[in-house]
């Protein structure tokens, strides 16, 4: 069973699967990967099930030892992982030898935040209303640390069979584009005439102050004096609060909040917000409802159809 | 944008939908989200996610791969047009808590800008059972009211980066119990040593939206 030890948990290292949906209403946000997209690709390379719990590693700085036969995935951010020294490609099921070490090194290529390292079997941790996720403002889980053992249950698929096969590259989301964020228009932007198109024309910054709860966005500011009684809130909500800058919501945000709800990320998008770093830049662009649907469909046809089994056969074929 | 006489219906992405409640009373306006919340709930549709009754509105999230927009706010037309039913089963909780002291720090200040002693603004909130308006924030956190003007007070100019777990806040013309230790802007005013949030229970939140809440000091 695959099996990691943590020698240095980098920036930040967390258990996360799809997160616990259904305990909104009694104030327990979702949490769960900030890139779903990524953690059910990873999880697809090792033969997992998709919502199968893996590590979600921010920024560089972590390293592992193997301490059994392990099967790995690391999707997402492209975080320079080498395995004992030598780099290997992301996106890909690779094999590590017990005392084999694996470090990730930082963002390369100039973008990315996270990177999700899926282990066949997936990741065990204590199930806590229905998910493995941490959620650390709610004092569910906690940061991995130096020492801690990951250990994976039994895996779904023969190691054997599918180390090697890698994810196809044009089925991934524009992760290294500097393409804006698609947005639709929110439920409040109607009170406040001009913000939504200011948004859109706008050029922001990732403030260091952003975290799993929501990225806060400086650089143009739409300031207001409205006021709302206290409303249900989904990551991915764009909140305005009084000083005007705008807040885009995370996988760890409350389920409520007061501040009007300007515009919302359309769900295709979720994968590369959750891939932003303090000091990145972006903007949004508007869309409509049926490109949003039709950007959706496509990136869930991507999860399902799966890896690259062409190199998957050569990969089994070459031992 | 849909609306009824009283609803308006706005898309929260392609994904989600914020129905509000256009009533101006607030205790009318919630009662009406937390009958609708819990009509979408038991109507159980194949699609439908989270549903989040809040202060006067209800947020809904659903997959648009299972069921439409459209369809969606058809049952919502059809939900709201039907008065909410009377309230017959609602649940009392009893919340004994300490009051002042090091158990309310906040007490004596807010007791001095309301302008009543300390013991009539004690009386006043339990004098008679609350309603849980919502719950949010935090896990297990309630938003219990309206309290009377009597106890209205906005919230501290600066928040607090830690509250202790079980501390009993008024702000807002609402009071709420901090389930866990957590940054705060409303005023502590008291303490219980009621456990408002543990997942390991089988009803892992005290108090549900639409419970009614006593305080009894101790």
């Amino acid at each position: 069973m695959s099996a990691l030890r943590v020698i240095a948990p980098g920036g930040l290292a967390l258990v996360q699967d799809l997160g616990r949906p259904g305990y909104e209403a009694l104030g327990v946000p979702r949490a769960g990967a900030m890139d779903a997209f990524a953690l059910q690709a990873a999880n697809r390379l090792v033969g997992n099930p998709l919502g199968a719990a893996a590590l979600e590693l921010l920024g560089g700085g972590a390293e592992f030892v193997a301490e059994a036969i392990t099967l790995f995935a690391a999707c997402g951010a492209d975080l320079e992982a080498r395995l004992n020294g030598e780099q290997i490609a992301p996106w890909r099921a690779t094999r590590a030898r017990p005392g084999a070490r694996l470090s990730f090194g930082g963002r390369t290529g100039g973008w990315g935040a996270r990177a999700y390292l899926a282990l066949a079997g997936g990741v065990d941790a204590p199930v806590v209303l229905g998910s493995r996720s941490a959620y650390l403002s709610g004092g569910l889980g906690r940061p991995l640390g130096m020492d801690d053992l990951v250990v994976a249950g039994p895996a779904w698929v023969d190691p054997d069979r599918i180390a090697g096969q890698a994810w196809p590259a044009a089925h991934r989301p524009a992760y290294a584009s500097d393409a804006p964020l698609r947005v639709l228009p929110g439920p409040h932007a109607y009170l406040l005439p001009g913000a939504f198109a200011g948004l859109l024309g706008a050029r922001f910054t990732v403030s260091p102050t952003s975290n799993r709860q929501g990225l806060r966005l400086e650089g143009v500011a739409f300031p207001h004096r409205l006021s709302l009684p206290s409303l249900g809130v989904l990551p991915g909500a764009i909140q305005l609060p009084p000083d005007g800058q705008p807040i885009l919501l995370g996988a760890d945000a409350q389920t409520t909040g007061g501040y009007p709800l300007i515009g919302m990320l359309i769900q295709a998008d979720a994968p590369r917000a959750g891939q932003l770093l303090a000091g990145d830049g972006l903007r949004f662009a508007g869309v409509g409802e049926a490109e949003a649907l039709a950007a959706w469909r496509e990136l869930r046809g991507w999860v399902v159809a799966g890896v690259e089994h062409d190199e998957w056969s050569d990969a089994a074929g070459a031992g | 944008m849909q609306t009824t006489d009283r609803w308006r219906f706005d898309p929260l992405g392609e994904a989600a939908l914020l129905a509000t409640c256009a009533e101006t009373d607030m205790e009318a306006a919630n009662r009406a989200a937390l009958a609708l919340a819990e009509a979408i709930t038991r109507a159980a549709l194949p699609g439908v996610g989270a549903v989040v009754p809040a202060i006067d509105s209800v947020l809904l999230s659903f997959d648009p791969f299972h069921i439409s927009r459209a369809e969606i706010e058809g049952v919502l037309r059809t939900l709201t047009a039907i008065p909410p039913p009377a309230e017959s089963a609602e649940r009392v909780v009893v919340i004994e808590a300490r009051f002042g002291g090091e158990d309310g720090p906040d007490l004596a200040e807010v007791a001095g800008t309301l302008g009543v002693a300390q013991g009539a603004l004690i009386s006043a909130l339990c004098a008679r059972p609350y309603r849980v308006l919502m719950i949010g924030f935090a896990p297990g956190y309630p938003y219990i009211g309206p309290l009377p003007a009597l106890l209205n007070v906005p919230r501290r100019a600066t928040p607090r980066a830690a509250v202790p777990a079980g501390s009993v806040a008024i702000a807002a013309g609402m009071a709420g119990i901090y389930p866990a230790r957590l940054p705060g802007g409303w005023h502590l005013i008291g303490r219980t040593t009621a456990k408002l949030f543990d997942p390991t229970r089988a009803e892992p939140a005290l108090l549900r939206a639409g419970d009614r809440v006593e305080f009894k000091a101790i």
